[in-house]
């Protein structure tokens, strides 16, 4: 029965989603307030129903109903509880749902927190995320119904994968597609603006928070997704470069260069039509993201078990969508230079610089994820381009991005004087170029790469600094006050930047000094790695709810000092039979060692190929993504925003004009 | 002009994607095509005294059909396999890739033999000589040794006649 | 039983403030030069059978193989170029993670110069006529004329 009714309950979504997508925009295009006030009541509906619905799906997992086809496939009687809650979203349908679900709730959103923005805005914007929510529950329904049942059901799951079942697995799918899907709003935006006309500041200051909540959550996903890959893949990777991770990295490109964009066009009115165009693309970049997931038209290890009939009809979709919104952005975007005067080095050159260079480096990841499909389709063969291709087009085309950041926030609007700036940054460039000649030095002989990470790193990091130091100048009163008193989208802006600062000398440390040793242990046989003394102590066998491990106990010691104990597994899931390493590690904040269990090689005597991990500083990793998401979400809580929406961007222009001066 | 590139550009893209969504990105072509096959000589499954080697096959259009007796889809290949062989279409090599449990024979005798021989690829060194990927793989070799065709997956009648009946016409065969 | 007793007698012994009579675990791979080259290389390499994996990570059977193939085509004194030229011709350039440059990659390898040199030449164009655009007293009498449309049409009412 409850099956039966989270399938009703996605058909009265999808009913009301048409209608959420339709009344409201004919009647914004009319002038007809009572079909425009049917947007918040359609977009509220949808979002309850397609809630039951994945309640509904979350407890067939919950209870093991056997006769739906898509918890027999990805469930399993002994898998732990919270396991078969997440399992919910483990499959293509499952994950489907969850998109639609988070699409409603954005929707929800804006109209719960659009109270003050114009009628036909509001209606507009509600009804072009209907049409998307039309898209995706008709998909669900045509192609992906997780509620099929089976005759007669079967006995047994066949087990959710055992990589998944992992806590890192549990909400990095929730918010990969928050953020995702959180682009949807500025889409939204974008289109209504376009089919409106009234592409102003005032949009670009309702668009700019929404958008930085999106692409905070899109952080968190993405750095959850390359934990979780670290962790649970069993060789301490974090980033493969792999078509997935590629089609959830250019958004996210995208939504930078989008919320730097909105940034100009909010203060100073300019870059209208280009700040429109990054909405679009944002957003497409989510959609592209999900039809190359899901179509199979590249081949990829997350992929989800694919299906053409799928892949025609998400391409469909995406050519409507992402057509229909180019062709009116051909058609609708201002034709006029908008916005004022700027010199070459000005705040506006700067961003604009980023934004270009941004858009570059994601056309590199694009070219790079799709080469194979070109090559291909053109009967040319197949070949493959992976990590090496990336990294070697990748980072060159970042470090100038990266070197700008640390100019940026610091140039003054409209005109910025050269001189003045290097007269203020001069000694943050000496510190950070002897950084990066010197600190190699030190560590392990000189690294062009590694000196390049640390001048990077050095640079934003003195950058944040001096910018804090310019806002604190001439400011009144002792210094918690005064920084206490500088807005939040000043300190979340330098948050993140600071966190990008963290993360560059996480990741230039961990690529470059990291340390490892394959070794043959047998029951008290030590290895020495990075100064610690790795101590077997042997195996023995657990039962875990459903797999069976042989459990290793590993004494790790310095200096003939008991530190820590680690226990690496080999785990044999039951149902599928598949063999999975769980890496065992001890993390502290300049290092993380890291075990894992390879082969038996004698099993009799419990001789186990070993392989130990030294990897440092890989937790500024995490440590400087989560200071990016803590960034985000700062500056999309400026109090200037509220205050924004009270006044209906009543005077953006002007407002911004007064901010910039101040800057 | 400049506002409709991101569009002509997008539906670029949407027609490679289109023809991508008939492409299998797995399916890789050997790069043997056109080529000699590559020499070997193995002990026979059931006669290990007597060995194979492709150069017995001068003359004759062949097919040298790569399986396991561990491997499913070759069973389903199987049947194929055998009405070719009462159809006396073509000689069928069927190299015994990897059969470490040595099950080969004893399967054969059980479910018929649909192959002239069976040389025996015990470590897969063969296998990875032609570039084998995983079982069933099949290529068609000319009569001067030439690699024609190679197949990934089992052949059935539908693939038999796309893939190789055109081929075979066009060798003569 | 006989391990169960060998494996007390060597935690016990272990346990005594002796370090030396502790073993050092030997490199699990017989010869770690090669053992390191071979991973070197293999992680540029791709595992024909997994979906997208090096060949270095993968775990499947025929990537085991193949690096045991690696293994033993550097200890007959074959240099990385030649190893990958005996896999290519035996996979094609499908098992290569990093495209060699020909032709048919000219556009990917090139691809990343040409965007670079794009994103130039918009900067460059957009600050000519940005130095150019009207004077700021126009765009600002626009500003207020959009902000003054905006007012009109709130009727005012969302004023604080």
């Amino acid at each position: 029965m409850i099956p039966e009714l989270g399938h009703f309950a996605l058909i009265v979504a999808l009913v009301l989603a048409v209608v959420q997508g339709t009344l409201p925009l004919v009647g914004a295009h009319r002038g007809h307030a009572a079909w425009m006030a049917v947007a918040r009541p359609a977009a509220q509906g949808q979002f309850v129903f397609t809630a039951i619905a994945f309640a509904c799906l979350a407890w067939s997992f919950l209870v093991n109903d056997f006769s739906v086809v898509n918890v027999a496939r990805n469930s399993f009687s002994r898998l732990p509880e919270v396991y078969r809650i997440t399992a919910t979203w483990g499959s293509h349908e499952g994950s489907l749902l969850l998109w639609v679900l988070m699409l409603a709730f954005w929707t929800m959103a804006v109209s719960i927190f659009s109270r003050r923005l114009p009628e036909d805005m509001v209606a507009r914007v509600i009804g072009v995320m209907g049409l998307v929510s039309v898209g995706f529950l008709a998909f669900l329904l045509t192609t992906s119904n997780p509620f099929l049942r089976m005759v007669p059901p079967a006995a047994e799951g066949s087990d959710m994968n055992p990589l998944l079942q992992d806590w890192g697995m549990i909400i990095h799918p929730p918010m990969l597609y928050m953020g995702y899907v959180g682009f949807a709003v500025a889409f939204a935006f974008a289109i209504a603006a376009l089919l409106s006309g009234k592409l102003d500041a005032a949009w670009a200051r309702w668009s700019r928070p929404w958008t930085t909540v999106a692409w905070a959550f899109l952080t968190l996903g993405i750095v959850l997704g390359s934990w979780w890959a670290y962790r649970e893949l069993g060789w301490g990777g974090w980033w493969f470069w792999d078509p997935t991770e590629n089609a959830s990295f250019m958004p996210w490109i995208a939504g930078t260069a989008l919320m730097h964009s909105l940034a100009v066009t909010e203060k100073r009115g300019a870059f209208k039509a280009w700040t429109v165009l990054l909405a679009l693309t944002a957003f497409s970049l989510s959609l592209l993201g999900t039809f190359l997931v899901r179509s199979g038209v590249l081949s990829s290890v997350h992929a989800f078990a694919t299906d053409p009939a799928r892949g025609a009809f998400i391409l469909g979709f995406l050519a409507v969508v992402i057509g229909a919104s180019l062709a009116l952005y051909a058609w609708r975007a201002p034709k006029m230079i908008t916005g004022g005067q700027f010199t070459w080095f000005s705040r506006e050159a700067l961003l604009l610089a980023n934004n270009v260079m941004l858009l570059a480096a994601l056309g590199a990841v694009l070219l790079g994820t799709l080469y194979p499909l070109f090559i291909d389709a053109l009967g040319m063969g197949k070949i493959s381009v992976g990590a090496p291709y990336f990294n070697a087009v990748f980072v060159p085309l970042m470090a100038p991005v990266l070197f700008l950041m640390g100019v940026g926030p610091l140039a003054r609007w409209k005109q910025a004087s050269l001189p003045d700036m290097v007269a203020r940054l001069k000694w943050a460039l000496a510190v950070a170029l002897a950084t990066g000649l010197l600190l190699p030095l030190t560590l392990d002989g000189f690294n062009a790469w590694a000196a390049l990470g640390f001048f990077l790193a050095a640079w934003i990091a003195l950058a944040v600094f001096e910018a804090f130091r310019d806002r604190l100048r001439h400011g009144q009163g002792r210094l918690p006050a005064r920084l206490a008193a500088l807005p939040r989208g000043f300190w979340g802006m330098q948050l993140a930047h600071f966190g990008l600062a963290v993360g560059i000398a996480g990741i230039t440390v961990v690529a470059n000094y990291e340390t490892d040793r394959d070794v043959r242990m047998e029951v008290g046989s030590h290895t020495q790695l990075a100064g610690y003394t790795f101590t077997f102590r042997g195996t023995t066998d657990r039962e875990g709810p459903n797999y069976h491990a042989a459990r290793a106990t590993i004494e790790v010691s310095r200096n003939g000092r008991q530190l820590f104990t680690l226990h690496p597994e080999k785990r044999i899931y039951n149902a599928s039979g598949m063999a999975m390493t769980e890496a065992s590690l001890h993390p502290n904040i300049f290092r993380d060692v890291y075990v894992a269990l390879g082969e038996p090689l004698d099993e009799a005597n419990d001789v186990w190929a070993v392989r130990v991990y030294h990897k440092p500083l890989i937790n500024w990793l995490w440590l400087g993504a989560l200071f990016l998401v803590v960034g985000g979400f700062l500056a999309a809580s400026d109090r200037r925003y509220r205050l924004a929406t009270a006044r209906a961007g009543a005077e953006p222009g002007m407002a911004g004009k007064a901010l910039g001066a101040q800057a | 002009m400049k506002r409709w590139l991101p569009l002509v550009v997008f539906l670029v893209l949407v027609g490679f994607f289109a023809k991508g969504l008939f492409l299998n990105p797995r399916e890789v072509p050997s790069p043997y095509i056109g080529k000699p096959a590559p020499a070997f000589s193995l002990p026979l499954v059931g006669d290990p005294a007597r060995s194979f080697s492709p150069a017995d096959m001068k003359g004759q259009v062949w097919l040298l059909n790569v399986w396991a007796p561990w491997c499913v889809s070759c069973r389903h290949e199987h049947g194929f396999l055998m009405q070719l062989e009462q159809a006396r279409v073509l000689p069928v090599v069927g190299l015994n890739w990897k059969d470490k449990e040595r099950e080969a024979a004893a399967l054969l005798a059980r479910t018929g033999d649909p192959y002239l021989a069976v040389p025996d690829d015990v470590d897969g060194r063969v296998g990875i000589d032609y570039g084998v990927t995983g079982t069933p793989e099949t290529f068609l070799i000319d009569r001067d040794g030439i690699v024609r065709l190679k197949h990934i997956g089992p052949i059935d009648g539908t693939v038999w006649q796309d893939k190789f009946v055109p081929k075979l016409k066009e060798l003569g065969a | 039983m006989k391990a169960q007793i060998l494996r007390t007698l060597t935690i016990a012994l272990l346990a005594l403030p002796l370090s030396a009579w502790a073993l050092e675990a030997p490199p699990s791979a017989q010869d770690p030069e090669i053992e390191a080259r071979m991973l070197r290389l293999s992680e540029e390499l791709r595992c024909v059978v997994c979906q997208n994996e090096t060949l270095a990570g993968s775990r499947a059977e025929l990537a085991e193989d193949l690096r045991q193939e690696i293994r033993d085509q550097m200890k007959t004194g074959k240099s990385d170029p030649e190893v990958i030229e005996y896999l290519t011709a035996r996979y094609g350039d499908f098992v290569l993670y990093r495209p060699p440059l020909k032709p048919l990659t000219w556009l990917l390898w090139f691809g990343p110069l040409l965007f670079i040199a794009l994103a130039g030449a918009a900067w460059y164009a957009t600050l000519r006529r940005r130095r150019r655009a009207e004077a700021p007293a126009v765009a600002e009498d626009k500003l207020r004329e959009a902000a003054r449309l905006l007012e009109a049409e709130n009727g005012g009412k969302d004023k604080p």
